[in-house]
């Protein structure tokens, strides 16, 4: 069984459709990147599936594990194992990236009827994983992604996601906004957590992240479908061409 | 200003009038004493109870909200002495010096009156009949307004605190004043603290008081050099009008703090003037507010010298139809050069039946100054909870998690460690039982 499947999604928001029958399979272990122009219905894709409200799923399903996801809310979600990382990180003052992590990480826990960590258990978890990160004490104890800058609101993602350890991670263009050392440190803290028990999704509108996280399989999407899926090596045909066929395709 | 001819008067008016009538024989204070009694009631029963055409009293209509005026409460017995005990208890880490005042009277045997060099302690009715020096020389002169609820608090004092720190002194324990209300009644209560030259103190005010309609008055006096930290605490059954009068002399450092929930209707309005240069102050506030509660802060800032820095930033929570009254006033005197004012208040409506009303103003006759003022009312940011959502928080987790970090915002403001945790605590206490 597939990890994700998506079947014919139609999706509307503010009765504009952005996706218009997207059918998408993710395997257990692949790292399946999704590229396409501005307004394909990417960041769509992402929201319905983390289970963002004003998106009107119109037709379709969407099958986590073989289990419909589709009338779970956001947090049942996540924890079955879904991870969003987040194109633009939200700050949230008032709320320390610690406590941030250590709400969510003992939530999920919860709802999965598991114990809650333990407080020394938590912290050597989190010094691990934020030290890989490049991701100091100081940082820790801010609140969460307040005056952090773009390079360090993604990296506080990916130690959200280490934090996590989800089954499926979606992540919505993190290279955007990042500079060439800052886009390697969130690619190696990638790296580090695939897995054979672990699938990505990696939405991008560039090739170059896909130098880093190297897919195994390359989705096309145009106007709210996917219309050609291939290699890596497709990636690197859509730098070298464009994406103009594409939109002629769909069209 | 214009007098308003009134022929009738309220049931509650009419009330006051026959208190003051009956009581006034028998109110602590003759002489001056009494003279400011009466010109203090004349002008309150010429104004009347302030209702929505007064400017100041616009969000909260005395007139309407206040159907009956209760009659004076009676002396304390000792079970109602007795209910006082507790609560200080959030703060006893801190060892405060504990004086009590419960149902209007200055409670001696349930007050920590133990000696300190450079501290004086008495009870306010005492210091009244005795014509106390200190007291005549300041009550009813800290800060001049025709205020119609200080009016009255001056007309029907009864008693209160008396606090002298003499110059120089650093008081080591906080003070915590208690006041409690156990009678379906009235009271009036009156302190005043003089904190000398160069002397520090921290005053923790702690109002729980069941359905006593209160009418209470602080009037304080800052020294040269003088630090005060001050906090408020209100859990009010029944109307609660509150009146802090502070004048502050120079290079002071002024932090006045009032936290209310479980409050029916309270009215905690503030006139602060810096009548020294180079004072620094943070005035703020935290109102929780459920069911119908209204829970009104009102204040005067008046920059009367330069160089004056202050800080004033009020937050509320509000749930069902609970009603928050921010009024902020900031006056730069002429010749208060370089003054440094910004003023914030902002409201968090969990309903959509509540009501947050913001009034900032400014008042500058300074041209070399810097002041600001913003104002927010609004629901949490429904973005901000998807973003806790999809990481697995229940909703109202997040919500619980978005609500304290709002609250915890502000009260971490306060000066000390101390006084921020017992009031985080209290905060969140709240939060929960809001389930």
């Amino acid at each position: 069984m597939p990890l994700l499947e998506v079947k014919n999604l139609h999706v509307e928001i503010a009765d504009k459709t952005i996706l218009r029958g997207l059918d998408l399979t993710i395997e257990k272990g692949q790292v399946a990147a999704i590229m396409g122009p501005n307004g394909s219905g990417k960041s769509t894709l992402a929201h319905v599936l983390a289970g963002k409200a004003n998106y009107i799923v119109t037709q379709g399903e969407v099958l986590f594990n073989g289990e419909n996801i589709l009338a779970m809310e956001p947090d049942q979600r996540a924890a079955k194992g879904l991870f969003l990382a987040f194109q633009y990180p939200m700050e949230i003052p008032g709320v320390a990236t610690m406590t941030f992590l250590r709400t969510a990480v003992n939530a999920q826990r919860k709802a999965r009827g598991e114990a809650e960590l333990s407080t020394p258990e938590f912290m050597k978890r989190v010094r691990e994983a934020a030290g890989q990160l490049g991701i100091n004490q100081e940082m820790l104890r801010r609140a969460v992604n307040v005056g952090f800058s773009g390079g360090e609101k993604k990296r506080n993602e990916i130690l959200q996601m280490a934090m996590l350890q989800p089954k499926l991670a979606v992540l919505d263009e993190t290279d955007s906004g990042l500079d060439i050392d800052a886009l390697k440190v969130a690619a190696e803290g990638v790296n580090r957590l695939r897995s054979p028990e672990r699938s990505f999704v990696v939405i991008t509108h560039y090739q170059r992240l896909l130098n880093y996280i190297v897919p195994d399989v390359v989705h096309v999407m145009s106007k709210g479908r996917v219309v050609r899926t291939g290699g890596k090596e497709l990636a690197l045909e859509l730098e070298a061409k464009g994406y103009a066929q594409y939109q002629d395709e769909a069209a | 200003m214009t007098a308003e001819v009134r022929t009738i008067k309220t049931a509650a008016e009419q009330a006051l009038a026959e208190t003051y009538a009956k009581a006034k024989g028998t109110l602590p204070g003759a002489g001056t004493i009494a003279t400011l009694r009466d010109a203090a009631f004349r002008q309150f029963d010429a104004q009347g109870l302030p209702h929505r055409r007064v400017e100041e009293w616009k969000y909260t209509d005395l007139r309407a909200l206040v159907r009956d005026a209760k009659p004076l409460a009676a002396p304390p017995d000792a079970s109602a002495k007795a209910t006082a005990g507790k609560i200080a208890a959030p703060f006893s880490a801190l060892k405060p010096r504990q004086l009590t005042v419960v149902d209007g009277m200055f409670v001696a045997d349930q007050s920590d009156l133990t000696a300190e060099a450079g501290l004086r302690i008495g009870s306010m009715s005492e210091a009244l009949v005795r014509g106390d020096a200190l007291v005549a020389a300041h009550v009813g002169k800290v800060f001049e307004t025709a205020d119609p609820a200080l009016a009255l608090n001056t007309s029907l004092m009864g008693d209160g605190a008396v606090i002298h720190v003499a110059a120089g002194t650093q008081v080591a324990r906080p003070i915590a004043l208690i006041f409690a209300g156990t009678q379906d009644a009235a009271v009036f209560t009156r302190s005043l603290v003089v904190v000398d030259k160069g002397a520090t103190v921290t005053l923790i005010e702690i109002h729980e008081s069941g359905s006593t309609q209160v009418n209470t008055a602080l009037e304080l006096v800052a020294g040269e050099g003088a630090r005060v930290d001050h906090l408020k605490i209100t859990r009010a059954g029944a109307l609660h009008l509150s009146t802090l009068l502070a004048r502050i002399g120079a290079r002071t450092a002024f932090n006045s703090f009032a936290f209310t929930r479980d409050s029916t209707l309270v009215r905690n309005q503030s006139f602060v003037r810096f009548a020294g240069g180079n004072t620094e102050a943070a005035i703020g506030g935290l109102s929780l507010l459920k069911g119908k509660e209204h829970v009104d802060n009102t204040l005067v800032i008046e920059h009367a010298a330069v160089g004056g820095v202050s800080r004033e930033r009020f937050r509320s929570v509000l749930e069902e139809q609970g009603r928050a009254v921010f009024q902020g006033k900031i006056i730069v005197a002429p010749g208060a050069q370089q003054t440094d004012a910004k003023m914030l208040s902002n409201a968090l409506l969990l309903s959509d039946d509540a009501e947050a009303d913001n009034k900032p103003e400014l008042e500058i006759f300074a041209d070399d100054v810097q002041c600001g003022h913003g104002a927010t009312a609004g629901a949490l940011d429904e973005e901000l909870l998807f973003y806790l959502r999809a990481r697995g928080i229940p909703r109202q987790e997040a919500e619980a998690l978005l609500v304290q970090a709002f609250v915890g915002e502000v009260i971490d403001s306060l000066p000390q460690d101390s006084l921020r945790e017992p009031l985080m605590n209290a905060a969140v206490e709240w939060l929960r039982a809001r389930g």
